[in-house]
């Protein structure tokens, strides 16, 4: 199976570990990748800040570098939700039939990670190993837009050597919200502070998502309060295994 | 409030921008408290009651349809509620906007020879801003349910539309009721509270002909009018009095009686975690020797038609104002209702209040979310809450990209520049070369970034920031291809 990743504009800027986890994951289990080299922004944080023509040269930019693509694997739920849940309004609203006709084609091959694992792939153990105490933080736009439901946890239960541990108010918002966590930064820091509360009180060495934009939030808070954990991306811990663990764990 | 501190603006032309408004809440420890006690006790009742309904999802699909529909054909359900309502006895009056019905309210009670007003909890009133211009008339108005008796007692604002002084705990509603009341013997027990709200309000019930409601639905079919409420103070005020006077948004009708099975099940689970409500009162004109003699309803637009002639944002009218969505919000549950600075706060406040206002004024509100969606899931009419945000967002900021004083607004310069990056590779992978030499100064020896200027600032008031890597993905991908093991670390 060929798979083209659409890494994202903040994981090959901020998170580059997470996709190369995700290489090693995805190759492990007999896919045949491929990276698109102008590939840049899906246009979440334009439109979701209000701006809708930027956010539209950008979608129609994404449809156009993919439609030829067998599939898309994306390893952050919300641009994926971008894609699903803003793309078909903008391009009803600002584009034309043809874009319309490509972007319908495009969207049924276009998967967050542990949908294509899970659903495509249908694999639940990917044969990692990840010896430590784990919490997950369910993503809003993965519970709610993506109803990706338990699928993270069908995929958890079979890393072997981790530790879960439940977090209380599961799919409440970590207050991150892109632009929203610098427009309102006084709120976004009284939502984080409060999600933080229950992640800490876990007594967890890391939280993982299937999301690095909720956890630079979450990380960002950690490492100003030195509270001894860490965030790491679901792909890592799924990539990790006895041989090769995940990058930057000791 | 007891602490003096501040006092909540609810109205959306001199509030303050919501990110302001805010700040006092945030450090207010009581506040916070409560609201977030408030707001979880609500949730876990309706939690329950939603998981037992196991159609729970069927009647939300029957809701939002009953609801769009009734909004599709409004001109002709409301010409058939004034019909209806005026063969049974009622006299409808219609109201283009905020002062006119004040002061057709007034109008009317000047007529009646009335000083003294009774009022069913009514947040329609509120927003028309009622009380304050009937008091400045002369007429002396009297809330009849308790959360709005404190509120009126305390010189205070409504932080919620079901729950409207759930940011006040009892230990001040006990503070309240003894200085208003003279009761300085009162404890802080609840039925201690509740007596005494009882004893205050009984003589108002006896003596004052005049009552002033709002109306949860109007039933074209019938012409009926329906108020839910759990205390009894609305049925007190639809028997007792001899004139009742009804104000509705234009919005809040619904085509058939039989609608009201679907939209009583969903009202009263959503909004306090209830089966039912403990009073349903549904009534159709005058009946001779039983209730108000003389009923009058007072349609309000304000702002809604010109909402029903919006594609995205028309869905907002579906609301049956049952705060579900306040409830869930994780943005109200730090803030409570006052620093949304209208009548309406919470997600459904965040879109409606801008709307009513034409876009003129709240144009912060849209804004004020994170987009989680919990709104939208738990609406029972399935108002897609995010979607008509994320419109407003694009209203206002079309407004704004205009002004000369966005040129050089960080906000708006880096997202225009943020999407001149988007719109090429090699722009964007200069921009992260750039960038990693520009935050490469504000980085520190342990390879995070504890401080930023401008807008950055935000960010590192209370996060740190990992600082940019030497190497992006695509440039390590691109390096792996071209080592013939395709192996690089």
């Amino acid at each position: 199976m060929r798979v083209s990743l659409f890494i994202t504009c903040y994981n090959d800027t901020l998170f580059p570990e997470t996709g190369r986890a995700v290489v090693k994951l995805l190759e492990r289990l007999g896919v045949e990748l491929e990276f698109h080299p102008r590939q840049t922004c899906c246009g979440q944080m334009h439109a979701n800040t209000g701006f809708r023509a930027e956010a539209f040269s950008q979608a129609k930019r994404f449809v156009r570098l993919y439609q030829d693509t067998e599939t898309v694997v994306i390893p952050s739920s919300s641009c994926v939700a971008m894609i699903r849940d803003q793309y078909p309004g903008l391009f009803a609203e600002l584009g034309n039939e043809e874009l319309r006709k490509q972007f319908a084609a495009l969207l049924p091959r276009v998967f967050e990670l542990s949908e294509f694992l899970v659903d495509r792939l249908k694999v639940k153990d990917v044969g990692a190993y990840f010896p430590h105490r784990v919490t997950y933080h369910a993503s809003c736009h993965g519970v709610r837009a993506l109803h990706l439901g338990d699928r993270p946890w069908k995929l958890m239960n079979k890393v072997r050597g981790m530790e879960q541990v439940p977090l209380a108010n599961l799919d409440r918002c970590c207050g991150f919200g892109g632009t929203f966590s610098v427009k309102n930064a006084e709120v976004s820091s009284a939502m984080l502070a409060v999600k933080l509360q229950d992640i800490v009180a876990t007594g967890a060495e890391f939280c993982t998502a299937l999301d690095n934009s909720c956890l630079m939030h979450l990380g960002g808070a950690m490492h100003r309060q030195y509270a001894g954990m860490k965030t790491i991306h679901l792909a890592e811990i799924l990539a990790s295994t006895e041989t090769s663990p995940a990058e930057g764990v000791a | 409030m007891s602490q003096g501190v501040y006092h909540p603006v609810l109205d959306p032309a001199k509030a303050r921008p919501f990110p302001e408004a805010v700040l006092p809440v945030l450090r207010n420890p009581q506040l916070r408290k409560n609201v977030a006690h408030a707001i979880d006790v609500i949730q876990a009742k309706r939690g329950k009651l939603v998981v037992e309904k196991t159609d729970w999802q069927a009647l939300r699909t029957a809701g939002a349809a009953i609801r769009t529909h009734a909004l599709e054909n409004l001109g002709a359900y409301l010409t058939q509620f004034e019909e209806r309502c005026t063969a049974a006895g009622g006299v409808v009056h219609w109201a283009a906007d905020a002062a006119e019905a004040r002061q057709i309210i007034l109008n009317l009670l000047r007529e009646e020879n009335a000083s003294e007003v009774i009022k069913i909890k009514t947040m329609t009133s509120a927003e028309i801003q009622l009380n304050p211009f009937l008091e400045a008339a002369g007429v002396r108005t009297y809330e009849t349910d308790l959360a709005e008796i404190i509120l009126q007692l305390g010189e205070d604002e409504p932080s919620h539309i079901v729950v409207p002084a759930l940011h006040v705990n009892r230990a001040q509603v006990r503070e309240i009721f003894a200085r208003r009341m003279g009761l300085k013997d009162l404890s802080d027990d609840p039925r201690e509270l509740t007596n005494a709200a009882r004893n205050y309000l009984r003589r108002k019930f006896l003596d004052i002909p005049t009552a002033i409601s709002g109306a949860n639905f109007l039933v074209a079919e019938t012409g009926s009018v329906v108020v839910v409420e759990s205390e009894g103070n609305g049925r007190m005020c639809l028997t007792l009095p001899r004139t009742m006077i009804t104000l509705a948004g234009i919005e809040k009708v619904l085509p058939r009686f039989q609608d009201l099975e679907v939209m009583l099940q969903v009202l009263a689970r959503s909004a306090t975690g209830e089966r039912m409500n403990p009073y349903t009162s549904i009534w159709t004109g005058v009946t001779p020797g039983d209730g108000p003699q003389k009923f009058h309803v007072v349609l309000l637009d304000n702002g809604r038609s010109s909402i029903l002639a919006k594609k995205t944002e028309r869905q907002t009218l579906k609301c049956i104002r049952c705060a579900a969505c306040m409830n869930a919000c994780p943005v109200y549950r730090q803030t409570g209702g006052h620093a949304y600075g209208s009548v309406y706060p919470g997600p459904i406040g965040a879109i409606l209040t801008p709307q009513l206002m034409q876009m003129h004024h709240a144009q912060t509100l849209p804004f004020a979310s994170s987009l989680c969606g919990a709104c939208y899931e738990v609406c029972p009419v399935k108002i897609n809450i995010p979607e008509v945000l994320l419109e407003l967002r694009s209203q206002v900021v079309n407004q704004e990209r205009r002004e000369a004083g966005r040129l050089f607004d960080p906000m708006y310069l880096g997202l225009r520049i943020a999407n001149l990056i988007f719109s090429r590779a090699w722009i964007f992978h200069t921009a992260q070369f750039l960038g990693r030499i520009g935050l490469g100064v504000f980085t520190r020896k342990d390879g995070w970034i504890h401080s930023l200027p401008s807008v950055g600032g935000k960010w590192t008031q209370t996060r740190d920031l990992r600082g940019l890597p030497k190497q992006t993905f695509h440039g390590w991908w691109a390096a792996r291809a071209a080592k013939p093991s395709g192996e690089a670390k």
